[in-house]
């Protein structure tokens, strides 16, 4: 483990921040689906690079937790290390890639395909908190739609995705309702994780630092996705497995492997992927490969 | 140095660890909050003065600072022992006015204000609202209420003792106002149960 970064205070936030923070999370916790005001602070990060959620994950840490963090299901990409050495710098909090051992996984923009327990808290960074917002500009107007439960507009906007392409083309942060009130944003998770959202056994907190709101989704809280009658709710299919790990009904990446269109899809979340090949799972494009490449000895 | 004598307010301790205390005091709320009526653990060491509990010391220290008022029933405010504790440790304003309160804690359960003489906020803003932290001898032997809603699967019971009579039409006539309305948080001793707004409530086995 590294060694702690001297001179911070415990996760990096001075105590009066937390304890604001932390304000916002117990009327978020209460009031689910609820965008509550946060005083967002100015993070060793641009916005755009997570600061929602690091606040929310500086808030909630304790010295026992362990930590996952995933940048669009992987554990190795640019803002999930990068958020993962900060936490083990300035909190010295145990980190894995594991999502069953995590006890607080920060996502950017998945849900891990491992279902969630009891106990965990996921912690989701959020660009654009308000679902509402491409549909009318003004907080005053989205405020009070939200006040009044008027949600017209987006089944509009959803109707005129069919009108336009037959079906309803919104791929990503496809809107929910939480506990049959408030509209939510999911965060620009795929609508492929939208149904692991409803009645999750694990704390659902989603923070947003640009535009300073953090909102949640208690465990066991009914979460639908929008649609109607005749044009129901579906998820995303695939026609192949993964390439790598064989998992079918997994969110799968597409990469491109050459310029003459070769292709292949594997998992996003890559544990999940790693986890399948440790156990002997091997996809049609894994060839003569070794199943599993060790990682390098924990840091 | 008389007047730091041991029976001066100031004198009695906060957390002797502030941050992993306040952190661990914190988690227990919001997963109180998070679990409607199931029992989370406060493990905090603290010497508040009688006859406030270390419970609910531990949850004001935590949540509270310059930037929250408190409001204190009359049981907190037969001496100002209680108000200058708590001034001293959080530096939060306390206000005479329960509307005016962002945290309200009680110690006379059986004789709980009327949730709207609370703040309540507004259906634009439901979080400008007060938590109600109310200090029980005993979260069990009560009549018996079944909890459902957010957080809870399927049903959960709660027993805590004393509650005021009417406490079901109370918390009934609080669910109705969602998104407004009051929080909960009930303690005794160093246990806590969470009741928050979204929470529907009706008396069990009736």
């Amino acid at each position: 483990m590294t060694t702690l970064h001297p001179g911070y205070n415990f996760a990096y936030l001075d105590e009066q921040t937390k304890r604001m923070i932390r304000r916002a999370i117990l009327k978020a916790v209460a009031i689910p689906g609820y965008q509550v005001p946060f005083a967002s602070r100015e993070m060793p990060m641009p916005y755009g690079w997570g600061t929602g959620g690091v606040q929310v994950t500086a808030a909630i840490l304790g010295e026992g937790d362990v930590l996952k963090v995933i940048d669009q299901g992987s554990d190795d990409t640019t803002n999930a290390v990068s958020i993962r050495k900060f936490f083990e710098k300035t909190a010295g909090v145990e980190t894995t890639t594991e999502t069953a051992r995590a006890t607080v996984i920060q996502t950017r923009h998945r849900i891990p395909e491992t279902a969630l327990q009891e106990g965990q808290t996921i912690v989701y960074q959020v660009p654009i908190p308000e679902p509402l917002r491409f549909l009318e500009p003004r907080e005053t107007e989205t405020r009070t739609m939200h006040g009044l439960e008027e949600y017209g507009l987006m089944h509009v906007k959803l109707y005129e995705d069919i009108a336009t392409h037959g079906h309803i083309a919104t791929t990503y942060a496809y809107p929910v309702k939480v506990n049959g009130r408030y509209l939510m944003d999911p965060s620009p998770t795929p609508k492929f994780d939208n149904p692991k959202m409803d009645m999750s056994p694990a704390l659902q907190l989603f923070g947003a630092g640009r535009e300073k709101r953090i909102y949640a989704i208690p465990p066991y809280t009914k979460v639908v996705s929008l649609d109607f009658e005749d044009h129901p709710f579906e998820v995303n299919k695939f026609d192949k497995p993964c390439a790598l790990c064989a998992a079918e009904g997994v969110y799968l990446d597409e990469v491109i492997l050459d310029d003459a269109g070769g292709r292949m899809f594997v998992c996003s979340d890559t544990d999940y992927c790693e986890t399948r090949r440790a156990e002997g799972h091997r996809g049609e494009m894994l060839g003569e490969a070794p199943a599993f490449v060790s990682r390098e000895p924990a840091e | 140095m008389d007047t730091l004598s041991p029976a001066h307010p100031h004198s009695l301790s906060g957390f002797a660890r502030p941050v992993a205390e306040s952190q661990s005091t914190f988690h227990a709320a919001m997963m109180a909050l998070a679990r409607p009526g199931q029992r989370q653990t406060l493990a905090a060491s603290l010497t508040p003065p009688a006859p406030l509990s270390e419970g609910v010391a531990a949850l004001a220290l935590a949540l509270c600072d310059f930037e929250t008022t408190i409001w204190l029933d009359p049981a907190f405010t037969v001496s100002d022992e209680i108000a200058s504790y708590l001034r001293f440790h959080t530096g939060a304003r306390i206000v005479t006015s329960p509307a005016q309160a962002n945290f309200a804690l009680v110690g006379e359960t059986a004789a709980l204000p009327a949730f709207d003489a609370f703040a309540l906020g507004t259906l634009d803003y439901p979080d400008r609202s007060t938590t109600l932290i109310l200090q029980l001898p005993s979260l069990d032997g009560g009549p018996p209420f079944a909890l459902s809603g957010p957080g809870v699967a399927g049903e959960v019971s709660l027993a805590a003792h004393p509650l005021p009579p009417d406490f079901e039409a109370r918390m009934q006539a609080n669910r109705a106002v969602f998104p407004r309305g009051v929080d909960l948080l009930i303690v005794a001793g160093l246990s806590l149960i969470g009741l928050p707004r979204s929470t529907s409530i009706r008396k069990a086995g009736g």
